[in-house]
């Protein structure tokens, strides 16, 4: 018999900054599978993105634990890579070079591969024409997708998004968001995305987080039961429609909680 | 290109102006030589003394690049402890700026005093002149990294040496760049300073400054006027140095680089 240990694990976890009196998060119990894309929305100072930085074992957690792929955080960085809500790259390096250090810093493979590697998702996410050009010469949504293609270098199990297409026109934001998906197909990591955007969230997930403020805590946990793969279509469908409407409900009624 | 041709053709056309006001003042209102001399005076001089005027022009040039090379040296490594720690940078911080606020033509006599006048000395004093800025401006870019760029190295378990040599020292390569502009022209101005001071215990073995005190005493006005326009020139040559090897270092990522080179 085999026990699945899920992809990551909050126990009761609260968050309190030091000095701060009221706490960011508060009692926090969440279970996300292996291969779940799960967003997380909530009214701005619900906690989003500190949630991430936990989960990324970058702030610990005042009380309670989490667990990623049964290992403290800090551990299970190998398998985590964090998209930022900036492309934050490296305007001195190119393109590829902006892609290979992940690879660079941890030092698990040799240069030639290293240089495979990139060169691969250089083409996954479209950007092979622009390897050697540095990040200024760059568009908006093309620094994003050098991000991404930074992020899923080490071969991340889990992938921790904190509002990464925030900045990007709506145009740009579906593609990418189609993009994304389209990735996920191939590789199949665990998703952990926040959002602002009700549409964007439903869009991508298989499940949504709906967190409410003061202190941020669970309101409510929302399945998306739209099949995979999703396009253009799934976006004029009816049922999308639907869940967008639901999901915007329930944020109106966390802000009022 | 042409661009650049007509900048250089119009800083010609304002200096070859320049001359012949100075010619026409001197003419006209009938200055004596040992006040001003004649432009072609001071050509004449310059060409007649060279290998004086040039030896005294590497001398300085020496202590500048000495005392500037040294700044860069020991403004990094100053700037590296105080990115390190908080308490260091703010306790020792104001002090940096009373490097700036003292006037070092006041410190120049006790440092001769100190060490002997010479080349030591005075490429001392012209390194006390450029270190502030250096230390400043590269403190301000080690310090100015992007918090969620730390992170992400973090995220990939690098090392310290990493997160410096990868992350902070490349970020602050143009602050780096802005001080020593700076301080490539106060450079030859510390290095003359300097020497008014502490030229040499020989004579002809002097830089500019003392070549200048010797000139002035002998009233040799001509040569005054060729040396302070060499060493204009040095100042000069100075900061396009640096201008190049920032845009050599910089212009493929950093605006402010990139700007210049015009794409």
């Amino acid at each position: 018999m085999t026990v699945t240990v899920p992809e990551v694990l909050f126990r009761s976890v609260s968050k309190r900054f030091t000095g701060g009196s009221a706490p960011v998060l508060e009692g926090i119990d969440l279970s996300i599978e292996r291969g779940e894309f799960v967003s997380i929305i909530g009214p701005s100072g619900c906690g989003k993105s500190t949630l991430l930085k936990l989960v990324a074992g970058l702030a610990p957690c005042s009380s309670g634990e989490i667990a990623v792929n049964g290992m403290t955080p800090e551990n299970a960085r190998e398998v985590v890579s964090f998209v930022f809500q900036d492309a934050t790259l490296l305007p001195w390096r190119t393109v590829e070079k902006n892609v290979s250090l992940a690879l660079e810093l941890e030092r698990s493979q040799p240069p030639p591969e290293r240089r495979q590697i990139t060169q691969k998702l250089l083409e996954l996410v479209g950007l092979s024409h622009v390897a050697k050009h540095y990040p200024r010469q760059l568009s908006g949504g093309m620094k994003m997708r050098v991000s991404i293609a930074r992020a899923l270098a080490t071969r991340p199990r889990l992938l921790l998004m904190d509002e990464p297409f925030a900045a990007l026109d709506e145009m740009t934001r579906d593609r990418m968001n189609e993009a994304l998906l389209r990735l996920r197909e191939e590789q199949n990591w665990t998703v952990l995305f926040v959002t602002h955007s009700v549409a964007e969230a439903v869009f991508l997930s298989s499940k949504v987080i709906v967190l409410a403020p003061h202190p941020g805590r669970v309101a409510h946990i929302l399945d998306v039961n739209l099949s995979y793969p999703r396009t253009e279509a799934t976006r004029e469908s009816q049922e999308f429609d639907d869940l967008v409407n639901r999901t915007s409900r329930l944020l109106r009624e966390a802000h009022r909680l | 290109m042409k661009q650049r041709l007509m900048l250089v053709l119009n800083a010609a056309i304002v200096f070859a102006v320049l001359v012949l006001v100075w010619w026409a003042i001197v003419r006209v209102f009938k200055v004596p030589p040992y006040m001003v001399p004649p432009p072609m005076q001071v050509a004449k001089t310059a060409v007649t003394r060279f290998p004086e005027l040039w030896a005294s022009l590497l001398i300085t040039t020496e202590e500048a690049v000495g005392g500037l090379l040294a700044s860069i040296v020991i403004g990094v490594l100053v700037a590296l402890i105080f990115a390190r720690s908080p308490w260091i940078r703010r306790t020792f911080f104001p002090y940096t700026i009373l490097l700036q606020t003292v006037p070092i033509m006041a410190i120049a006599p006790l440092i001769i005093m100190w060490i002997g006048p010479g080349l030591s000395s005075v490429t001392l004093i012209a390194f006390i002149f450029c270190l502030a800025s250096i230390i400043a401006n590269t403190t301000q870019g080690l310090i100015s990294v992007d918090e969620n760029l730390v992170q992400l190295f973090l995220m990939h378990n690098a090392s310290q040496a990493q997160i410096l040599g990868k992350l902070r020292l490349p970020h602050s390569l143009p602050y780096l760049f802005v001080g020593i502009r700076i301080s490539s022209g106060i450079a030859v101005i510390g290095a003359i300073t300097g020497e008014l001071f502490a030229g040499s215990s020989q004579v002809g073995q002097g830089g500019v400054g003392y070549s200048i005190l010797y000139a002035m005493a002998q009233l040799q006005t001509a040569y005054l006027f060729a040396l302070v326009m060499a060493a204009t020139a040095l100042g000069f040559t100075f900061f396009f140095l640096v201008m190049f090897f920032e845009w050599l270092l910089l212009h493929n990522w950093h605006e402010s680089a990139a700007r210049q080179s015009g794409s």
